[in-house]
């Protein structure tokens, strides 16, 4: 009989793992989860509001795939894992047993005990029942005079955007001084905070929420604002102050838990024959100045294609190459390469580059001794995956980069190139320092 | 699903419309009854004046429309609502403009005597193509035809159509210049210089209507006897482009398909393209994308290209045949030629692009060759002409004609594929099937252009190494149907013979993942198992060697 190798949770990382194991091998695989009967791309739950794209286009592989590729899908909760007699138990107190385990759950959105976050059109925005909530919550501005979204991160301003479609007024609270600036330098940030406003979305910074308040069937019918005691009519609060592991069921498995489930660089957990991927997974020690817990659609592929090497008799340790991500805030794309932190860290410099339209910008991260070349932020303009790996890797000084940013546009053909602009920018800064 | 089921039922943003556009509408609509109204035998007066009313309400109409919904947005991608819109994800205002579009296309085939062809005193049209006669003397010098009055509708709402999506993609350039481009060539090449080069015709001297562009065999009248005589009979300057045409065949358009892709023509040339990209755009994301559809395109658009080679060779062997004193080409030397020049193609391609053939493409290749040189025979020993058919017997009865075999071929080919298929189905159905449904499925244009730029082309879409997030966006919004995500979720590059270049996944991907390019046939396609981001150890272990 073939190993059964049973994996919960089919977002990318459980999805990737069972590919992988069955390009290898004839292992028999299980996929549950308890959010759809299919994979779909969560990154694109945002097109499905918006009329972009219908659920059925989310999905990137046709339903023969799953049959045809003998990898089994159990529509069901996984309420705890008995890792002793190595079963699961379900919602409906079925069982099923494993041989390996692989944990791919995911995060669930962070709630930080305001007063009123359980109310009725109060919701997060990650699941595709949080999109269902969603579209009956908010499904035109006349249910939804406006909404308050409570959270500058990735996914609040994809859900103001979202909201924004619609035409519904949305007020938009971050915590921070300037849009995402823990993550962005400020002239970045700066450029946001503006964009954000263009698309007439009320963007009220440095801005916390202190309640939100019900009405008399226990939905939310306003908030307060912390720093001003403002009380604000909206019917729908979006809670987008980030996400954490959802590992709930797993708090008395026996399983090591930190923030998120904890594994070693080969994703194992403590328990033997029990593994976990994705955004669930919590190394003990941030790999090469990553974070302990990637909440990152990729790493959470590389994981799967890691750990599906390690099940078929190859072990491999999780050794992701040089950081890089990618977003999209309203029309502005966003790409990163290597480190650019909010605030140059100590002995590094950072170049900044925006074109007048306040739209397109670059940020280049130096080691300022020896100017080698750290990392890019590249704002409006797209550019080449393979062609900034290769700079790091072979650790080219800014000078080099700058010299050469030609070669790595990968903008569509005809669109007007900035790599003059951006030198000239560079070399006169360089003459005034 | 309930969520798409809600959605569908507010009048609400981004379903509804706002004022300007409702007033683009109204323009538009008022324009298009002008022509209903002559249609239905209306004495308007003035044709002159109503036609300039008509034509210019129609394109302000789209114009205004297009500024209601574009001009005050920011710049970006605009695709707001369009699976909620009814017009455009088969609701019921998409349904009737599909059969309002089928029958237009059926009554302009079929029965332009309801248009008002040649139906007024000794002959003179009334109704519509009345309407259009003051343009065509302008232009010609003779009477409008329904051809004359589907030519000037088609420019204009390429023309509108396409000042539409300019505004609609002001932040890509891209997506402007193919625009312009198309506009340029369907109103120059198609419409302007073939009418006035009409003037130039007289008792003497005359050109068949001669559009440039329109190569075989998207033309596949290029060959019919009547044309090749009068390009023969107008002396050095028919010649001129005669010969044109066929460097235009084997020379020109496969030297820039191997430069550029076939989007060179599909998306910045030709006609049927430059409607698909303008009016038809609404309408692209309609297409499926299902692995089934591809297998049926596969088949579709190789048996119409089989279709029409045979078909041409089979009319003009015909004529080559019963007169061979008046060409350079006896029936036999050209079915000679033309087998050994198919016979060499394939073999050089089955064996410098072996590794590039997947088994059934092979086959396929295989048959479709087989068939076609078996064609050849049968005519180099058979007289098709003269084996009489009744057309009576797959024409219902409508037509009663007997045809020779090559006659009843060409007709039956311009009846099913030149009218309904690239007519009223690949325009009629934009609503229902998407807007390249003829280009996809049927045009053996495309067909020729596809195998040159999947084998021998410089032309690639690229994937950014590991940045896609399996979206979607791509797939959904590509007019072809092809799966887009599922080469860039690998890191492979797309090299697919149906890609008409239009640029769009690569516009509506929110991660700067795709981009259209030419270069180096190396390393053009890529198959990877892992993608860029994991250690390098990894990839190499993966792509180069599987577990037993």
């Amino acid at each position: 009989m073939e190993e059964h190798i049973v994996i919960i949770g089919n977002g990318i990382s459980g999805v990737t793992t069972a590919r992988h194991i069955r390009k290898l091998s004839d292992k028999k695989i299980t996929i549950i989860s308890a959010e759809t009967d299919h994979f779909f791309s969560r990154t694109a739950l945002m097109y499905i509001y918006m009329g972009h794209m219908k659920y059925e286009h989310t999905k990137p592989y046709e339903n023969y795939f799953w049959d045809k590729n003998r990898i089994e899908l159990k529509r069901a909760f996984v309420k705890s894992v008995d890792h002793a007699n190595k079963q699961l138990q379900f919602a409906d107190d079925t069982t099923m047993s494993y041989d390996k385990l692989v944990l791919a759950v995911g995060s669930k959105p962070n709630k930080f005990g305001w007063p009123g976050q359980d109310l009725e059109g109060v919701q997060g925005l990650y699941s595709y029942q949080d999109l269902e909530k969603l579209e009956k919550n908010a499904p035109n501005k006349d249910v939804c005079n406006r909404a308050v979204i409570v959270g500058g991160g990735l996914i609040g301003i994809e859900m103001a955007e979202m909201l924004r479609s619609r035409d519904i007024p949305v007020t938009f609270l971050v915590r921070e001084k300037s849009f995402w600036n823990g993550v962005l330098p400020d002239g970045e940030s700066g450029m946001i905070n503006r964009h954000i406003q263009n698309h007439h979305i009320d963007l009220r910074l440095g801005t916390n929420l202190r309640e939100i308040i019900s009405d008399e069937n226990g939905r939310a019918r306003a908030i307060v604002i912390d720093e001003t005691g403002e009380e604000l009519p909206c019917n729908v609060v979006g809670l987008t102050a980030g996400v954490s592991p959802n590992i709930d069921f797993l708090r008395d498995s026996g399983i090591e838990l930190g923030r998120g489930i904890k594994v070693n660089r080969m994703l194992e957990t403590n328990i033997p024959d029990i593994y976990a991927v994705g955004d669930c997974a919590e190394q003990h020690e941030g790999i090469n100045g990553r974070r302990p817990i990637e909440a990152v659609w990729y790493t959470g592929r590389m994981m799967g294609e890691t750990l599906a090497q390690t099940l078929c008799g190859n072990p491999r340790q999780y050794n992701p190459g040089h950081w890089f991500n990618s977003a999209k805030f309203l029309d502005i794309e966003y790409q990163t390469y290597g480190w650019v932190f909010s605030k140059p860290r100590e002995g590094e410099t950072h170049f900044h580059w925006k074109h007048p339209d306040d739209t397109k910008c670059i940020t280049v991260n130096t080691d300022a001794a020896t100017g080698k070349f750290i990392g890019l932020n590249n704002f409006g303009i797209r550019m080449r995956h393979e062609v900034f790996d290769r700079w790091l890797t072979e650790e080219r000084t800014t000078d080099y980069v700058i010299e050469h940013l030609a070669e790595a546009n990968f903008d569509p053909e005809f669109f007007k190139h900035f790599e003059k602009d951006i030198l000239n920018a560079y070399k006169s800064q360089a003459v005034t320092a | 699903m309930a969520i798409e089921r809600n959605m569908s039922l507010t009048g609400q943003p981004p379903v509804s419309i706002n004022t300007t556009q409702k007033i683009g509408v109204l323009i538009g609509m008022a324009g298009l009854f002008i022509l209903v109204l002559a249609t239905l035998g209306v004495d308007l007066g003035s044709a002159a004046l109503w036609l300039t009313i008509s034509l210019t309400a129609i394109t302000a109409g789209v114009i205004i429309f297009a500024k209601g919904a574009y001009a005050n947005k920011l710049p970006g991608i605009k695709n707001d609502g369009v699976w909620f819109k009814s017009m455009s994800s088969r609701g019921v205002l998409g349904w009737l403009a599909g059969i309002a579009l089928t029958g237009f296309y059926v009554i302009l085939y079929f029965y332009a005597g309801v248009l008002g062809l040649g139906q007024g005193v000794d002959g003179a049209n009334t109704g519509l193509i009345a309407l259009f006669d003051p343009l065509s003397y302008f232009l010609k010098g003779s009477a409008a035809s329904e051809w004359f009055v589907y030519g000037t509708l088609y420019t204009i709402a390429i023309l509108a159509f396409g000042v539409k999506f300019m505004w609609k993609y002001k932040h890509n350039r891209y997506e402007q210049l193919r625009t312009i481009s198309v506009m340029f060539f369907q109103t120059a090449f198609a419409f302007v210089i073939p009418e006035l080069m009409a003037r130039l015709n007289s008792d003497t001297f005359s050109l068949p209507y001669n559009d440039l562009k329109l190569m075989w065999p998207l033309n596949y009248y290029a060959f019919d006897q009547w044309r090749v005589d009068q390009f023969i009979n107008a002396q050095n300057i028919g010649l001129f482009f005669l010969i044109l045409g066929i460097l235009t065949i084997f020379v020109i358009s496969p030297f820039l398909t191997y430069k550029y892709g076939k989007r060179w023509y599909c998306s910045w040339v030709c006609g049927c393209g430059g409607l698909a990209e303008t009016a038809g755009d609404p309408y692209r994301h309609l297409s499926s994308k299902k692995m089934s559809a591809w297998k049926l395109e596969r088949w579709m658009i190789n048996a119409v290209l089989v279709f029409s080679v045979v078909m041409t060779t089979a009319v003009i062997s015909t004529f080559l045949g019963y007169d061979s004193t008046k060409y350079w080409f006896t029936k036999n030397t050209f079915l000679l030629s033309a087998g050994v020049f198919l016979v060499v193609m394939f073999a050089l391609v089955a064996y410098f692009k072996r590794d590039q053939l997947k088994s059934d493409a092979f086959k396929g290749a295989v048959i479709a060759l087989i068939i076609t040189l078996g064609a050849f025979v049968a005519m180099s020993f058979l007289r098709f002409h003269e084996i009489q058919i009744n057309a009576a017997y797959f024409s219902f009865g409508l037509n009663t004609n007997t045809y020779g075999l090559d006659g009843a071929m060409r007709s039956f080919y311009g009846f099913g594929i030149g009218s309904i298929f690239s007519g009223v189905v690949g325009t009629g159905f934009y609503p229902i099937l998407g807007n390249r449904v003829w280009c996809r499925m049927g045009c053996p244009m495309a067909g020729i252009l596809g195998i040159q730029q999947r084998l021998f082309s410089k032309f690639r879409i690229t994937t950014n190494g590991g940045q896609c997030i399996s979206c979607g966006n791509c797939s959904t919004h590509c007019e072809m149907g092809i799966d887009v995500r599922s080469y860039a979720q690998k890191g492979e590059n797309i090299v697919r013979s149906s890609c008409v270049g239009c640029g769009v996944c690569s516009a509506v991907c929110p991660r700067g993942v795709l981009k259209l390019e030419n270069d180096s046939l190396e390393g053009r396609i890529n198959p990877t198992d892992v993608l860029l981001g994991n250690d390098v150890d990894l990839m190499d272990y993966v792509n180069n060697k599987k577990i037993s």
